[in-house]
């Protein structure tokens, strides 16, 4: 299915994540973020790059792992995307919902 | 004269030890098996001690009687692997070399990993139920315990059999009604996950159940720490759900021995990387990784395990003989779930189809039915621990393919092509 985002049509899932992680720009994120009630920072950038990357290389995604990271402790996780944190910031990345616990 | 060792005599390792043990030349291979452990647990009976389905003692086993004359079994904790020496090292000091490495060591939970968890509460207000003295300590609470609020709660998203906690709860439901003080007890299911389970159909299966049941689902709630003083959950957002009894699934953790050898991956949950096809370890090409030890995106269960455990016994011997590693796992896991008042349901999935509606293991025939609460289910579960002692440990085949099948099972329209597994 296709949504249009600002002035960008993409391809997403029916719960609205990017299906080609390809078509995810910078702008795109600012405009699903705004779409969700806020504003981007740099420390937002660099935990969705950090997201990105680690799906690139097919790492699977947990809150503790990016805890881990060395970019943010869990609490300004939730504090830069509150709700579930996971969740909302994998949308903003453009890469699929993650699907940690099987 | 060459050594296949495998660390670990549970589930994944007896399996291994007796499916290779079949498939190898004893003269060419000896095989050696290493576990802290003389006795061997049927994990999936603990979630019936609490409620005195089970009684304790009949699901324990020496892991002797498992394993085959003929494959060495030594009683000791592994401490650490080499891998780059092609060797295993024991605390008690000995080394063991080995040419081809099974890593089956699996995954128990860690309640100090939660702040307050593990503290004054631990085993008088709050329980697991994943090992054997947790299971007995919360029969004994819940013996006298006289109603208020039960929390359930998991601190962390991967952990084993992650439909167990959910059948706590069902059982938990059916468990008070029985003793006539249902209207005594709130019972809420607090969870990291954004619904019941993470597979959107089952989800909203599980989730009409809970509903049915008045179990209140938490979502989205990852614990920070147990504020014992006031019997209150805090999540990382600063929510808080008070308590009277608390059930945890404390996170999960696979062995130390994995984080000795600086075998783990980045989120420090010591598991150890590993090819989701082929079984083998990503950084080492005679490390092989089976059951609730390694990182793969399915579920850490028993029934993935049995999968698996075909999936690598022909790999092993492609390995043994230069071959490519062409045997390629599915993520197929099954999982019975208890739902309460002598019914069950039943899941079938893996990596790529979700559960769907259906009949198993035969299409049509069943007996067992997919995504529907019945009495046949619910007996199939209870049967399954014979089936464990005899048949799944001791490596005998099981009428249940390790590739997912289509057969049976209704994906809506239009029909998928069924295909023959
Ligand atoms: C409450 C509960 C309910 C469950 N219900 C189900 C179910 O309904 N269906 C299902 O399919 N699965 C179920 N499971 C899960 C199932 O029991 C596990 O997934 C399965 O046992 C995994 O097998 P494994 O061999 O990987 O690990 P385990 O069977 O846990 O074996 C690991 C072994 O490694 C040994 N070990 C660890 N570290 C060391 C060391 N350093 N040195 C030496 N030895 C070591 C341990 O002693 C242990 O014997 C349930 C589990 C629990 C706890």
């Amino acid at each position: 299915m296709q949504q249009t985002i600002g002035i960008t049509t993409v391809d997403v899932n029916d719960e609205g994540y990017l299906t080609d992680p390809g078509q995810w720009t910078p702008e795109l994120a600012h405009q699903i973020a705004q779409a969700q009630g806020f504003e981007l920072t740099d420390k937002h950038f660099e935990v969705l790059h950090y997201l990105r990357d680690r799906y690139a290389e097919g790492t699977p995604l947990t809150i503790r792992r990016i805890g881990k990271s060395g970019l943010v402790t869990i609490k300004e996780f939730y504090d830069l995307f509150p709700g579930g944190p996971l969740k909302v910031s994998s949308k903003i990345a453009g890469i699929p919902k993650p699907a940690s616990c099987v | 004269m060459k050594n296949l060792l495998i660390l670990g005599a549970g589930t994944a390792g007896t399996m291994m030890a007796n499916k290779l043990f079949k498939a190898l030349d004893a003269d060419a291979w000896a095989i050696t098996v290493v576990d802290k452990d003389e006795d061997h647990y049927y994990q999936p009976g603990f979630l019936f001690v609490p409620f005195q389905i089970y009684d304790a003692e009949r699901l324990v086993r020496p892991k002797r009687d498992f394993i085959p004359d003929g494959v060495t079994f030594v009683v000791a904790e592994v401490e650490e692997i080499e891998p780059e020496a092609n060797t295993v090292r024991l605390t008690d000091g000995r080394a063991l070399g080995y040419d081809l490495l099974i890593v089956a060591t699996g995954t128990t939970p860690r309640p100090e990993e939660t702040p307050g968890l593990d503290g004054e509460l631990w085993y008088r207000d709050a329980f697991d139920f994943y090992t054997f003295e947790g299971a007995c300590a919360l029969r004994d609470r819940l013996a006298t315990w006289e109603g208020g609020r039960l929390v359930i709660f998991l601190a962390e998203s991967i952990f084993k059999c992650p439909i167990a906690p959910l059948e706590f709860a069902f059982l938990a439901d059916s468990f008070f009604e029985e003793r006539g003080m249902r209207d005594r007890v709130e019972i809420s299911y607090v969870t990291p996950l954004s619904g019941a389970f993470t597979k959107p159909k089952a989800t909203e299966f599980l989730s009409g159940l809970m509903a049915e049941k008045g179990i209140t689902v938490v979502p989205d709630f990852y614990v920070e720490r147990v504020d014992e003083e006031r019997k209150v959950l805090v999540s990382y957002d600063e929510r808080e759900v008070p308590f009277d009894l608390l059930v945890a699934v404390p996170v999960n953790m696979g062995a130390d021995l994995v984080e000795a050898s600086d075998m783990g991956d980045a989120d420090d949950l010591n598991y150890v990387p590993t090819d989701k096809h082929t079984l083998q370890a990503r950084d080492y090409e005679n490390v092989f990784v089976i059951g609730d030890a390694t990182n793969l995106p399915t579920s850490k269960a028993g029934s993935v395990a049995h999968f698996e455990a075909e999936i690598l016994t022909e790999n092993v011997l492609h390995y043994i003989h230069g071959e490519p590693l062409d045997a390629a796992f599915d993520g197929h896991a099954n999982c019975f779930i208890e739902t309460g008042h002598g019914k069950a349901t039943l899941i079938d999935f893996n990596y790529d189809t979700e559960p769907l509606p259906g009949k198993f293991p035969l299409p049509l025939l069943g007996p067992m039915s997919l995504l529907k609460e019945t009495r046949a289910n619910h007996m199939g579960k209870l049967a399954f621990e014979w089936v464990y002692w005899h048949l799944l440990l001791t490596g005998k085949p099981l009428p249940v393919s390790s590739h997912m099948s289509m057969l049976g099972k209704d994906a809506g329209t239009p029909e998928p092509e069924a295909e023959p597994a």
